[in-house]
């Protein structure tokens, strides 16, 4: 009876047609399959073993699987470099330079942000393994997007990355804001998604596939008859993208998000959220639509020179420093958006060596901002870090380094950052973009100058405070010298000290040393090494992104 | 009976638009949440139409791409909705304003 029915069965299924199946290269997805696969056994070893799975535990299992995809991410760039680029899964994926790029900058923000966020956790006392699983889950995301090659595969990517995200804004649920910096960034984060996605539904109209090569196959061969659908969904997937990069003026969530969420996170959103939309921002307009060029650079101009103008002069005059960092973010991002607009190959370089750079410099500065906030997470004003010098010289040090690199000072990687983009606007001879870069890192560096300063002041003695902005800073806190008829006729800074009666010197040195994990102490140190290094041997850095980018598909 | 299928993507442009407006223009937050709903289901409208009027099945199953992502969506944000609600009587946006902005 039973070998009668089997018999049936085989002969019906070989007689009915066969179902092709797509070649799926594994190599070209493991990263992605490493990152995902390493978070679902994290989740689910912790749900298994009746013990609350240690902060620790987490820590270690998320740096493992972070170096396990670099190694994979390496081997892919092996194979690249070889074998040339090439598409996979019914040309869903795109297996090239580019994409092995974005994998590298994801896993090594992976592995930074679980060593800045254990001792997070440790001290916040935030027991269990979801911020490393949601890190890994979100990190996947934004691979995906270096990955993609159809808008469909990008949206996925997109809302891989930004689902978990909301739920790790919201992560510190002791502090109210971080709760509100949630639900603002959902609220304006599921809105952007679903713009972008009208966009997509427009461009297939359009063109009639999804696909990113077919777009610019199709693009490239036909004059488009319905041409304001097509011009509809460029606008759209461009304010869709707009709203993920913060670029202005779809950046206000920005500057509340990266205040209300813990440090370690608004870290994780400026480098690795930035990486995943820069680069299917990239492979979007770039490789598919090259030929609509016209319609969409001067948009991309626009948000450019706004990004660059706006983020600089708003940072100005912010007094936390996570605000600060959200600006200066938004600066940065005006930065990137010339490498877009140019639509060279040159500019997809520079971008990519912009993200690459900016990675390290974010996360270490938002490592340094996530130390001295202490616990609560809240000490984040500029005046929490007069005299950082004096208590935690090397700290004050590092933080120096890393605001020189974000202001793009000679000698770090963020001076070759902006110096290949501006090159790069340059070439095309955008030469009114390029001037407002210029001008406007030169106000950016300002507000990087005044904390360097407010660092490296020495506390109790305000009247050594060096600039007169600075003065105007100071807290109610601090003393204030009463101008005496004894003073006058004395040493400056000799009657202050006597002035003032008991020197509050020591106790406010005393008060703010906060500790330093060994594991943040180590990704700092690591930030701040890439940023001088590769800002003294600037060649390696510059060959990877340049041949990253000779190995795009379809480029 | 036939229809034509603009009409079907000028339904699905009115229904995007009502989505984006009510974002926008509504305060509580759940409603802003519905209208995000409303905005990505006119994107579906959108590519089953295109999908018909090109024959072309890719579209519509993209689709169920959307509603997955969309369910995630709900899951999520409601969990937020009500993590940071849970004291508060009313779910009103304006409420939140711990931080300027």
């Amino acid at each position: 009876m039973t070998t009668s029915l089997m018999t049936t069965l085989m002969t019906a299924a070989s007689t009915a047609p066969t179902i092709h199946v797509p070649h799926i290269d594994y190599l070209s997805i493991l990263p992605m399959v490493i990152m995902l696969g390493g978070a679902l056994v994290l989740m689910l070893g912790s749900s298994l073993t009746k013990k609350m799975v240690g902060v620790r535990v987490g820590t270690v299992v998320a740096a493992t699987v972070a170096i396990a995809a670099l190694g994979a991410a390496l081997v892919q760039w092996h194979q690249v470099a070889n074998h040339g680029p090439s598409v996979t899964i019914a040309g869903a994926i795109a297996f090239d330079g580019f994409d092995v790029f974005i994998q590298i900058v994801v896993s090594i923000a992976v592995l930074l942000s679980a060593l800045i966020g254990d001792g997070y956790l440790t001290r916040e006392n935030i027991e269990g393994p979801e911020y490393h699983v949601l890190a890994m889950v979100s990190a996947s995301g934004a691979m995906m997007m270096g990955a993609a090659n159809d808008l469909i595969v990008v949206f996925l990517g997109l809302e891989i990355l930004s689902i978990a995200l909301y739920v790790l804004a919201a992560f510190n649920h002791k502090r109210a804001e971080s709760g509100e910096a949630a639900l603002k960034y959902f609220v304006l984060g599921s809105f952007s998604s679903a713009v972008f996605l009208f966009g997509i539904a427009l461009t297939y109209g359009a063109t009639g596939t999804t696909n990113l090569p077919k777009i610019a196959d199709y693009l490239a061969l036909n004059v488009v008859a319905s041409n304001g659908v097509l011009l509809g969904g460029l606008a759209f997937l461009l304010v869709g993208f707009g709203f993920k990069v913060a670029a202005v003026p779809f950046h206000m969530w920005s500057p509340d998000v990266y205040q209300g969420a813990p440090s370690p996170i608004a870290g994780f959103m400026a480098s690795v959220a930035k990486a995943g939309a820069f680069a299917a921002l990239l492979r979007v307009f770039v490789t598919s639509f090259p030929t609509a060029r016209a319609d969409w650079q001067p948009i991309i101009w626009v948000l450019a020179v706004l990004s660059l103008i706006l983020g600089a002069v708003v940072a100005l005059n912010q007094r936390d420093l996570k605000r600060m960092m959200a600006y200066s973010s938004i600066n940065h991002v005006g930065f990137i958006l010339l490498g877009v607009e140019v639509c060279s190959a040159r500019g997809v370089a520079a971008s990519l060596y912009y993200l690459f750079a900016y990675l390290f410099l974010s996360l270490g500065s938002f490592a340094v901002i996530s130390v001295v906030a202490g616990p609560g997470d809240s000490a984040t004003d500029i005046s929490d870090y007069r005299g950082l010098a004096q208590r935690q010289p090397l700290l004050a040090l590092a933080f120096g380094v890393l605001l020189l690199g974000q202001a793009g000072a000679p000698f770090t990687t963020g001076f070759l950052a902006k110096l290949g983009v501006i090159e790069a606007a340059e070439s095309t001879q955008s030469y009114v973009l390029a001037t407002v870069a210029m001008a406007t890192a030169a106000v950016a560096a300002f507000f990087y100058l005044r904390v360097a300063v407010t660092m490296f002041s020495p506390v109790g003695r305000s009247g050594a405070v060096p600039t007169s902005e600075d003065a105007s800073q100071q807290d109610a806190s601090q003393p204030v010298p009463i101008p005496s008829p004894d003073a006058s006729s004395g040493d400056g800074i000799a009657s202050l000290e006597v002035l003032t009666d008991a020197p509050p010197e020591a106790d406010v040195i005393e008060r703010g040393i906060q500790p330093v994990p060994p594991l943040t102490a180590t990704a700092i140190g690591l930030c701040v090494a890439v940023t001088v290094v590769f800002g003294i041997i600037p060649g390696p850095l510059l060959d990877f992104a340049q041949q990253a980018t000779l190995l795009i598909v379809g480029g | 009976m036939s229809i034509n299928p603009q009409w079907y993507l000028g339904l699905s442009t009115v229904l995007f638009a009502i989505g984006a407006l009510g974002v926008l223009v509504r305060r509580n937050v759940l409603i802003m949440f519905m209208c995000v709903e409303l905005m990505l289901n006119a994107s579906n409208l959108a590519f089953v139409t295109f999908a018909r009027t090109m024959h072309d099945i890719g579209g519509q199953v993209l689709v169920f791409f959307v509603l997955v992502v969309a369910a995630a969506e709900v899951v999520v944000g409601l969990g937020i909705v009500v993590a940071v609600f849970r004291r508060r009587a009313n779910a009103d946006a304006d409420e939140l304003h711990l931080m300027k902005g």
